[in-house]
């Protein structure tokens, strides 16, 4: 019996009352923008796209009036064709390659249209894809979110029996606890869940691999292994005062606020620590559920700021702050509650390993922010203590080694997604991970 | 500031913009109201013996989200009685003394055309349009394109009217002929002071593909309609050309297809049209357009140092020849310019796939380039492209004397 996720997601929800930062598309507003769509040949859009969706020919279906033509054309490359729809950032890929841009003409807003025709095919149930004749092969996939479910999805239309074991109690990954719902919300990825399950795709949640079973014991019972595990929790800076009522890792803050209900009216200031996407999500998150006052405080400028340009402009546009160089050295507290966050100013130096020039301490230069909460997007931990469990496993700097194939050092593992990338988008871990679905039925007929 | 006005055959309008005979002059207060837009003439919707019409009856056809780039109707002639149709002219031509009023007559027997055209006359109107176009329901009661396709009928039934007629008489031609220079020769012979062209070709316009029926729909069946519209522009203009450059063709032309804008109303004139007149752009638009038109006709023939209309009619259809007069050795070929590609490649798939396999990518760029040695200069290219003047035809010296396909014949003989 399949399991529906949708029904156990509660109900009340703060992401709910969120409103979509790009609203779907009409019939006639997609009809407009399609038909804006040069059709390229040899586009420079699909060479931006990780998953190489052939976008002119989706885009040309759907103004040939060929909605569910436009759907199948994405999801054959994408399996999360409607997640990436809303959370891929575009501007930095497809849209960010569009030839309009050398014309200063507006960019065909491609993840719109891609929504558009996903949405029609899951609005209209309609179900491209079905089990492969059964090749009696079982694959143990660790973690549920997008790098595992493309993976999974791809091996059962071969014929493989794709399990896939997540900690949460709900799958889907961070498409499901951690995008930011202006983009996507819990429920369209529990959706986009449902639809890989139906292709044979068997989920088991509130399991920790590891704990709750063993390699050994996924060793003996599948015939292979994918680790789609991801990032470990959220990092902290182990400064005084983590442990207040009020501090919160930014992954946890958002979290809360998609699967539950966050109490954004105790919090009328609030920071959020680092530079990244993850910070620049939370600042705007926090932004939409009302808090009045959110500062992003970052060490080194912007200039050095991991996140996209295109987020930090409207962070700014939608009122957030911003504290550059900056280091949070103590969060201070009264009655056991966050009141404030004593910072140092920093200035840059000499480039460091990344490239980026590091910052130093201005000696003398503390002061203090009052703030209710903050939230802490300096990174996320690796898993390099389960990944330790697995013989032969070959890690670099806690990230799984792979090669083309998405096969590890262990023969009979595969991985694919954060836990090798690093933290990328959620279309790369569905690259990765219909790469690695490949490896694996090589792997499995003998090939290597 | 150019003259603007108008003088077809001796019917004077402040400007060569008209109304053509159809639904936005069905009415004496639609007319009143163009006029009073700017509009410098309008033909009557066509008057004979009132008939019965059916619902629904315009069909549209869509172009990659643009609404109508073509139409088509299945509406007849007038369905008011011509007592009230005339007494509405009559109020027209008397508050409107300086607008041309055209009446658009359809009857069969001569006695018929000799009644309606002398209470066309009491009423004022400036001028006479005979309808020998309509190709839909009237021709099947041997009337509009049933008498456009047959030039005895056309000649015979033209002098009728110019016996019976003391303002210029209009023919109006049907497309749906093979050849439009018999037609309009026979206009010539019968008397005619003046042609108008085209009237709607013969189409059908769509089908549901849900409900397998053509449309417009009219309870589960329809007909046969007449398609006009922009898409119907570059067939206008041929025949206004065809008959424009007949040495033995001396009448003026009214053009009529597809004008929606002063741009294609220079077209036409340029083809050797006197005036214009416009449909379709009204019905999608409103009479509003003209204003557009009269300022665009006006700012261009400033621009081009035109004092009056009559300047510039036939300018264009002078250098429309047979094909066989066609220089043989001029060549041009295609230059993209790389500071303006923007590599969206569309030139290079068109060419690839359909045309002479002459231009190429290469190797570090995608950027294309056209092998000059191969083109052939068919303009495929710089028309798919959508970047203005990226692509330019450009002229190559083939050092041969010109050389046309009769002179390349007598050549080889």
């Amino acid at each position: 019996m399949t399991q529906d996720f949708l029904q156990q997601l509660p109900s009340e929800r703060s992401e709910s009352g969120i409103t979509d930062f790009k609203p779907a598309y009409s019939q006639k507003q997609a009809l407009a923008e399609a038909n804006r769509c040069l059709y390229c040949y040899d586009a420079p859009c699909i060479q931006a796209c990780p998953t190489d969706i052939d976008i002119p020919e989706f885009i040309y279906r759907i103004a040939t009036e060929n909605t569910k033509g436009a759907a199948r054309t994405i999801l054959d490359s994408n399996i999360l064709g409607l997640s990436c729809a809303s959370v891929c950032p575009v501007e930095s890929l497809c849209v960010g390659k569009c030839v309009y841009n050398h014309m200063d003409i507006k960019p065909i807003e491609i993840g719109r249209l891609q929504r558009y025709a996903t949405e029609f095919a899951y609005d209209n149930n309609i179900q491209f894809y079905q089990k492969g004749p059964d090749t009696g092969k079982k694959i143990a996939l660790i973690g549920g979110g997008p790098a595992s479910l493309a993976c999974a999805a791809e091996l059962a239309i071969i014929g493989h029996n794709p399990v896939i074991l997540e900690r949460h109690a709900l799958p889907g990954g961070l498409n499901t606890t951690g995008v930011a719902p202006y983009k996507l919300r819990a429920e369209n990825s529990l959706r986009e869940v449902a639809y890989i399950q139906e292709i044979g795709v068997e989920i088991k949640t509130g399991i920790n691999v590891g704990d709750d079973v063993s390699f050994a014991d996924l060793e003996s019972e599948y015939d292979a292994i994918f680790i789609g595990a991801g990032l470990g929790p959220d990092s902290f800076l182990n400064i005084p005062g983590e442990d207040l009522e009020g501090a919160f890792g930014a992954l946890d803050v958002i979290e809360t606020l998609k699967l539950k209900t966050f109490p954004a009216e105790l919090y009328p200031k609030a920071i959020i620590v680092g530079g990244g996407n993850t910070a620049l999500d939370a600042v705007r998150e926090l932004g939409k559920l009302g808090i009045p006052e959110v500062t992003m405080v970052y060490r080194r400028t912007e200039a050095e700021m991991s996140g996209y340009k295109h987020e930090l402009a409207w962070a700014r546009q939608e009122g957030a702050r911003f504290q550059f160089l900056t280091q949070p050295i103590e969060i201070l507290g009264e009655n056991g509650k966050v009141t404030g966050l004593k910072c140092i100013q920093m200035e840059l130096s000499e480039p460091d390993h990344s490239g980026r020039r590091s910052p130093q301490a201005v000696p003398g230069s503390e002061f203090v922010i009052e703030t209710n909460l903050v939230a802490f997007a300096t990174g996320q931990g690796k898993l390099i203590d389960l990944f330790k469990q697995v013989d032969g496993l070959e890690l670099d700097w806690g990230k799984v080694i792979v090669n083309d194939q998405g096969q590890t050092g262990n023969p009979k593992y595969f991985a694919g997604g954060d836990c090798v990338n690093g933290g990328k988008e959620v279309v790369n871990a569905a690259a990765e991970g219909k790469k690695a679905a490949k490896g694996i039925d090589a792997y499995l007929k003998g090939g290597n | 500031m150019a003259d603007l006005r108008s003088n077809l055959a001796g019917i004077k309008s402040p400007n060569p913009f008209w109304l053509a005979s159809a639904p936005p002059t069905n009415t004496g207060d639609q007319i009143m109201r163009a006029f009073d837009a700017g509009w410098g003439g309008a033909v009557w919707k066509t008057l004979g013996e009132p008939i019965v019409n059916v619902s629904s009856r315009y069909g549209g056809m869509d172009y990659a989200g643009k609404r109508l780039s073509g139409f088509n109707n299945i509406e007849l002639i007038t369905d008011r009685p011509l007592d009230i149709n005339f007494k509405e002219m009559k109020e027209v031509t008397r508050r409107y003394p300086n607008h041309a009023v055209i009446s658009s007559l359809m009857v069969e027997t001569k006695e018929e055309w000799k009644e309606i055209i002398e209470r066309s006359m009491d009423a004022g109107a400036n001028g006479l349009e005979l309808n020998f176009g309509c190709p839909h329901g009237m021709c099947e009661r041997g009337m509009g394109s049933a008498v456009g396709q047959n030039p005895d009928v056309i000649q015979e039934i033209t002098s009728w009217a110019v016996e019976y007629s003391k303002v210029p008489v209009i023919i109006k031609l049907t497309p749906n002929i093979s050849e439009i220079v018999p037609p309009g020769l026979a206009a010539q012979a019968g008397g005619a002071h003046a042609v108008s062209l085209i009237n709607t070709i013969k189409s059908v316009i769509a089908v549901d593909i849900d409900n397998f029926v053509p449309l417009p729909n009219v309870g589960g069946k329809s007909s046969n309609g007449g398609y006009c519209g922009p898409a119907v522009k570059p067939i206008a203009m041929r025949m206004v050309g065809d008959l424009a450059r007949q040495v033995d063709f001396n009448i003026p032309i009214s053009g009529i297809g597809g004008v929606s804008n002063w741009r294609d109303a220079v077209e036409f004139i340029l083809m050797g049209a006197t005036n214009v007149q416009v449909c379709t752009a009204v019905m999608h638009h409103g009479f509003r357009i003209v204003e557009d038109m009269i300022e665009g006709l006006s700012n261009y023939m400033d621009e081009k140092g035109f004092q009056t209309i009559d300047q510039m009619v036939g300018l264009a259809s002078r250098n429309f020849v047979e094909w066989g007069e066609l220089n043989l050795n001029h060549k041009v070929v295609a230059e993209i310019n790389p500071d303006k590609c923007i590599e969206c490649q569309v030139c290079y798939v068109a060419c690839w796939d359909t045309a002479h396999q002459c231009i190429h990518i290469p190797e570090d760029s995608r950027v294309p380039y056209v092998d000059h040695d191969h083109c052939v200069g068919c303009n495929l290219c710089s028309l798919v492209c959508p970047v203005p003047e990226c692509i330019t035809m450009i002229e190559v010296d083939q050092g041969k004397p010109e050389m046309n396909w009769k002179q390349y014949q007598a050549s080889k003989a």
